[in-house]
């Protein structure tokens, strides 16, 4: 699997009252930070690339492709979300066999496959267990495992880790970063910690206003001075 | 694109619903109007008087059971909301919802043995020395009986407005050492003034279109209600201009009280507060502990005394010979078949209606024909209360009347009325279910391209199937104790357990009544009582 670019042209979008409109480029094979005050449009911004939202004018290419009018399913993308990512009354190999295949019968041969997803984020042998019976940070990591067998070059992470304790987060955001460079998949990632995003990230997507206010490689991204926003946003507004 | 077509496709279905429902509804409405142009010279003095009579009555009536019921229901709910810790609360407060579900004829019965000439309360009368017996028939019995089955809806309903009440509230109170008076007045009577409309207006619109109670209780001309009336000008009087009249007039009464209702706030919805214990600090002193379990009492005394007698009179009927009758098994067949078939269909267009109005969601912001599909379907499960099943059905006998032969098809008559009947309730309990069950899957499914038949096993059944029991159980209870519909097209041919039952009262063979009744009452509570789980345990799930 290798990551693929996610270029949005100038979409538009209007959802209860409110105006959105991004336009920005993501390279492949890099994880992206989005960022930005709460109603700025972060989630919003994953639903379009995801398919969950459709832009009212602009286009949405996924690599070469244009995927503006495509069903959720048929796009190169896996996406988390916060909560609600699993069937409660499935088990976890049945959850995460749905990426392999969305039928209600399992190949055997998925049987290897699911172990070994589940290997990888650490949950050995957990293929009986019901989702009810997991914490919050297991339940998202059988939520990463299925990302993995479905091996989409894109993958959409909509605060997926903020239930989580401190340690717990970071320990996700690792195995995020682990991930992403075993796979050279393309990760965006929403996220309330800018300083955790930072450590993980290639580079940040500041909105702000239903917009992209800006792009930049992460290193050094918090402590420039040209981002409108963003030192309000970090609480340096008077220093 | 195939979550287009299946958008497409679901909004499609429910409007193939909402034109069939539209069709059955405006067939018996156009039949009625223009039965009644052709009558409309023939007012009489005489008729014009009765006419006059019956709707005075049936306004009268309702009024007194709405007023009665509710000044009953604020106290008792205030004693129960006071009283949070005592043996049997949470019995005393599932009781209260067994009448919602019980058929009005078995309650009938139940409150004649306790009410009746030879009931229980004029034995002890008598006992005391009054010379002659307190006649339940007429207007006394049918208030009775709407009290009966109205008290323990508004006390619930206020119940849980009163358990709204911020518990620091309550600790203030007590801190501070409030009477039960100055409580009233600052903190209860606040909370429960704004669900007092709606309530009143539930209840009345209830008594307005009940027609069980009124037919077996009510006695003569003197005591008769419009849907009463029309029934027997319909079965008795062959009288289908007089019916066409007096149904015309039910649903200008009831689309009146349907505006007012709705003006009024709405049906108030029951939250899901029952049960909840907050701590009370009520009066400790004898005399108030006194009134308040007394009233208690008296309130349980009241509603399980019809129910205990419907049980000992029941199991004293010689089941034996009862069920070694054909008719009786014919009964059972026909009210179960009946029931299911009215119920599933009942069911499958509530789903539709509801799957429907969730697919035109995400067009609505932008389509003004997909918010006006939505707000029709909405309108649509309320517009069914506009026409009572009396009314319903008397529309479509004076329809068909002349062509075909209409106790044939009364099946098929019956099960339609059943179904739109219960299509109300049926919404009510499918509609958050399905809601919440979209939310937590429908993007899950849509990411994983999970369709068609997959996603119905693997993830709709699953998340559904409760409320789907619980809503097919409500509307065979319904479907099972309705005399209203069947009442009209009943015949030898098409008999079913109420039907049945009236029979029996009519021929006074009570041995029989008491023990139909205890299983048609019987079968209606295990319906409701699995209705009830699952309506706890998926609210508790969430």
């Amino acid at each position: 699997m290798i990551g693929k670019t996610v270029d949005l042209n100038a979409v538009t979008l209007s959802r209860d009252d409110f105006e959105f409109s991004f336009d920005t480029h993501v390279a492949a094979g890099t994880i992206a930070a989005v960022i930005g005050p709460s109603g700025a449009g972060k989630s919003t911004l994953l639903d379009l690339i995801a398919g969950f939202e459709t832009p009212r004018e602009g286009r949405l290419f996924i690599g070469e492709t244009d995927v503006t009018n495509d069903d959720p399913s048929d796009r190169p993308v896996t996406m988390v979300f916060q909560e609600n990512n699993l069937f409660s009354h499935l088990d976890v190999a049945t959850n995460i066999c749905l990426g392999i295949r969305p039928r209600i019968t399992a190949d055997p041969a998925d049987r290897a496959r699911v172990a070994e997803a589940l290997e990888r984020v650490g949950l050995a042998g957990f293929e009986s267990r019901m989702p009810g019976s997991l914490s919050g940070g297991e339940r998202q990591r059988v939520a990463i495992a299925r990302a993995l067998v479905r091996r989409r070059p894109v993958l959409l992470l909509d605060e997926p880790f903020a239930a989580l304790g401190p340690r717990l987060r970071r320990d996700m955001l690792l195995l995020v970063r682990e991930l992403q460079v075993e796979t050279g998949m393309t990760v965006l990632i929403v996220t309330h910690q800018p300083d955790e995003a930072a450590a993980i990230a290639d580079s940040i997507v500041f909105l702000d206003k239903g917009r992209i206010v800006a792009t930049g490689p992460s290193e050094g991204f918090f402590r420039r001075g040209d981002i409108e926003g963003l030192a309000d946003y970090l609480g340096q507004g008077e220093k | 694109m195939i979550e287009r077509r299946r958008i497409k496709a679901n909004i499609g279905a429910g409007l193939f619903v909402l034109c069939a429902m539209a069709a059955v509804i405006g067939a018996a409405v156009v039949a009625l109007l223009t039965t009644a142009v052709g009558a409309a010279d023939d007012g009489s003095p005489l008729f014009t008087s009765y006419i006059w009579k019956v709707t005075r009555f049936t306004l009268l009536q309702a009024f007194l059971s709405t007023l009665l019921s509710v000044a009953f229901a604020i106290p008792l709910a205030r004693a129960l909301a006071r009283r949070q810790a005592f043996i049997g609360r949470s019995w005393l407060i599932r009781l209260l919802a067994v009448p919602i579900g019980l058929p009005p004829i078995v309650a009938a019965l139940g409150l004649i043995e306790i009410w009746g000439r030879q009931g229980i309360f004029n034995s002890v009368l008598l006992a005391a020395g009054l010379e002659q017996p307190v006649s339940i028939y007429g207007l006394t019995g049918i208030l009775l009986a709407h009290v009966f089955f109205n008290l323990p809806l508004s006390a619930r309903l206020l119940l849980a407005q009163l358990e709204r009440v911020p518990p620091e509230q309550w600790r203030n109170a007590a801190q501070i050492g409030l009477d039960p008076w100055t409580v009233f007045r600052l903190i209860e009577w606040p909370f429960i003034r704004s669900h007092l409309a709606p309530v009143c207006g539930l209840v009345f619109m209830l008594c307005v279109t009940s027609f069980t109670l009124v037919l077996l209780l009510g006695g003569g001309p003197g005591a008769t209600t419009i849907e009463v009336a029309i029934y027997q000008a319909l079965r008795f009087d062959f009288d289908p201009q007089r019916a066409v009249i007096l149904a015309l007039l039910q649903l200008g009464l009831t689309s009146l009280l349907l505006i007012l209702l709705t003006w009024l706030g709405g049906a108030p919805e029951e939250g899901a507060t029952i049960g909840h214990r907050v701590r009370r600090h009520p009066g400790k002193s004898p005399a108030a502990v006194a009134a308040d379990f007394g009233l208690i009492g008296i309130a349980a005394l009241f509603l399980v005394s019809p129910l205990v007698s419907i049980a000992v009179a029941g199991l004293l009927a010689d089941f034996g010979r009862l069920l070694g009758e054909p008719i009786v098994w014919r009964a059972v067949t026909t009210s179960l078949l009946i029931a299911v078939v009215a119920a599933l269909l009942s069911v499958s267009m509530a789903m539709t209606l509801v799957r429907a109005r969730h697919a035109a969601l995400p067009l609505a912001p932008r389509h003004g024909w997909a918010r006006g599909f939505r707000a029709a379907a909405a309108a649509a499960s309320s517009l069914v209360l506009l026409v009572p099943p009396i009314v319903l059905g008397a529309g479509w006998f004076v329809l068909l009347r002349g062509h075909v032969d209409v106790f044939a098809i009364a099946p098929l008559i019956v099960v339609a009325v059943n179904a739109l009947m219960a299509l109300p309730f049926v919404i009510r309990v499918l509609e958050p279910a399905h809601t919440t069950h979209m939310a937590r899957t429908a993007r899950l499914t849509a990411s994983l391209g999970i369709s068609g038949l997959n996603r119905l096993v693997l993830v709709d059944w699953p998340g559904l199937r409760r409320a789907f029991l619980l809503a097919t159980a409500f509307a065979m209870a319904l479907s099972l104790g309705d005399l209203g519909a069947i009442a009209l097209f009943g015949s030898q041919d098409v008999v079913t357990l109420p039907y049945l039952l009236l029979q029996r009262m009519g021929s006074y063979r009570t041995n029989d009544a008491a023990g139909l009744a205890l299983l048609l009452g019987l079968v209606c509570l295990v319906l409701m009582v699995i209705a009830d789980r699952g309506r706890v345990s998926s609210g508790a799930q969430l």
